[in-house]
């Protein structure tokens, strides 16, 4: 492939915490524009691989590529680019919901960051809750301020570390139409989750993540074909990425 | 490379207005930084006052000085609590996966901890003049209390920064306030040492406070300052740089 049509490349990615082996030798592409999906059961490594290539933790060996610039020798140039939305919510509870996206956007040195926050604030529904602290707002309040506030100075490629984690349904689809919105404004979205449904509306590739290594990468449509064919059964049945995931994954509960 | 370096200082007093809302929204920390102090001095005064025996004819003068250090050393515990918090909370991860000088965020909440302080002192000034302190010192000598003082806040500040970024929990992380608390109280800030007893006289003429209290009294009434400056100003410089490169150190390590 062309260079430039790929946002992330990694090969080889190796890291520990303390000789406990976490990435194994990590390999996957993501092209420009897509919605890229990491599954994996929890603490596999999904937060570290986007800690390391958001440029917030060094890893040990391997190469991570991310817009064109290598994460461990140009990070900086990383930081410009990206745009990251962490595992747990990362706004500041004292100030209020627009005081955290202008403060976001003076540190992106953006003009007007007023105007900036309050067409965020719009668009995510917050308007109203503008001038409250963050520390009143519910948790999906909170998320979708979170969200925004990775938006300021849109970034061509953002990390979505479990977006809609402890989201209810509802919050949830509403985080998922925003980043189908931007995947079709050409941003690329990198995501995690253990929610396979997640992965099934969003990602245009999903990849799975097991015992440090990426052991399947595929599109959705391609994955369905690996599972065996449609059991005979009364009704034909596609299978859901649920099951897909369980019969890759294999015997958890034997261990 | 080059933009983070221009925008330095735009993204320090972004940190600078965003930790100054932190102080001045707690109404904790203001009832501790500065009501207490001022509650002290009044108490000192009008209540014990009269039977303390100081050497001096003006006690408003005598007790100052350390009205002011306790003053400083009460909001120490807030440092931690703050810088604490944002390592917690994520809330540095995001600023990190930014383009911002790394060093930013901390030196924002150093930055804080001068300017609140600064605005501690000025109000405690003010009331001590409306409770009858006068003093003959010119400018430099002026100047010379507010180096003091300026260092004393840095070291306490940097050393209050260790435990903030190194605790498991909130309690550890504000544990440090309690020892520094104490210093202004076992020192010449309240009543001459030579009434303690031997032992708690030892202590109190050989630790910082005692000797940035005598080198403080001595320029705000014009008398020479001899040693006391020197070692004042050697207390406050040695454990500014030690806690400096710790925190530094424990900082790096964190991001
Ligand atoms: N700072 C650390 N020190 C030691 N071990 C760590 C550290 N951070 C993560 N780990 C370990 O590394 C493994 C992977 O962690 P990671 O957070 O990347 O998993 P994850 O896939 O994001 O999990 P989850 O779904 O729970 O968020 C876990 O076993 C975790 O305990
Ligand atoms: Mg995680």
């Amino acid at each position: 492939m062309i260079p430039n049509e790929i946002a992330i490349s990694v090969q080889g990615l190796k890291k520990s915490y303390k000789n406990i082996p976490v990435l194994k030798g990590v390999d996957f592409k993501v092209k420009t524009g897509s919605i890229f999906a990491l599954l994996g059961s929890n603490g596999t490594g999904k937060t570290t691989i986007v800690k390391i290539l958001t440029t917030l933790l060094k890893h040990d060996s391997g190469t991570a590529v991310v817009n064109g610039f290598d994460v461990a020798s140009k990070p900086d140039s990383v930081r410009q680019s990206i745009s990251l939305t962490g595992q747990f919510a990362a706004v500041d509870e004292i100030l209020s919901g627009r005081e955290n996206l202008i403060m976001i956007a003076r540190l992106r040195h953006l003009k007007n960051p007023r105007q900036v926050a309050d067409d965020l604030l719009k668009r995510f529904g917050l308007t109203d809750a503008a001038n409250r602290r963050v520390s009143t707002y519910s948790g999906g309040m909170r998320r979708r301020l979170d969200i925004a506030m990775s938006l300021v100075g849109k970034s061509q490629l953002i990390f979505l570390d479990e977006p809609t984690t402890g989201l209810d349904p509802e919050a949830r689809i509403e985080v998922w139409k925003f980043i189908k919105e931007l995947s079709d404004n050409g941003t690329t979205v990198f995501l995690t989750t253990q929610y396979l449904e997640e992965a099934e509306q969003l990602a245009d590739r999903i990849a799975i993540l097991q015992n440090g290594r990426i052991i399947v990468n595929d599109t959705l449509t391609e994955l369905k074909k690996l599972f065996p064919p449609t059991k005979v059964e009364y009704i034909e049945k596609q299978p859901t990425l649920e099951e897909i995931f369980l019969a890759i994954v294999g015997k958890k509960e034997e261990k | 490379m080059e933009t983070i370096k221009n925008y330095y200082f735009t993204d320090l007093s972004v940190m600078l207005g965003r930790s100054m809302r932190h102080h001045f929204r707690s109404v904790d920390t203001i009832i501790t930084a500065t009501i207490m102090p001022v509650a002290l001095m009044l108490l000192f005064v009008y209540v014990l006052g009269g039977a303390i025996e100081s050497g001096s004819n003006n006690y408003v003068n005598y007790l100052l000085p350390g009205v002011l250090l306790m003053a400083i050393a009460n909001s120490m515990g807030y440092t931690s609590f703050r810088l604490f918090n944002d390592v917690q909370k994520g809330i540095f991860e995001r600023f990190h996966s930014m383009p911002i000088a790394r060093s930013a965020a901390l030196w924002g909440h150093v930055l804080v901890s001068l300017v609140s302080n600064a605005v501690s002192v000025v109000v405690i000034i003010l009331i001590a003049f409306i409770m009858g302190f006068r003093s003959p010192a010119g400018v430099l000598s002026w100047l010379a209390v507010i180096g003091i003082l300026a260092l004393f806040t840095l070291a306490l500040t940097w050393l209050a920064a260790i435990p903030g970024l190194t605790a498991k929990t909130q309690d550890g992380a504000i544990a440090i306030a309690y020892p520094i608390h104490i210093l202004p109280l076992i020192s010449s800030a309240f009543v001459p040492t030579n009434t303690m007893p031997t032992v708690v006289s030892v202590f109190a003429e050989n630790q910082p406070v005692t000797s940035i209290v005598n080198a403080m009294r001595a320029l705000l009434n014009n008398q020479p300052v001899g040693n006391d400056i020197w070692i004042a100003l050697a207390w406050c410089i040695g454990i500014m740089l030690v806690a400096y490169i710790f925190a530094m150190r424990a900082y790096k390590k964190r991001v």
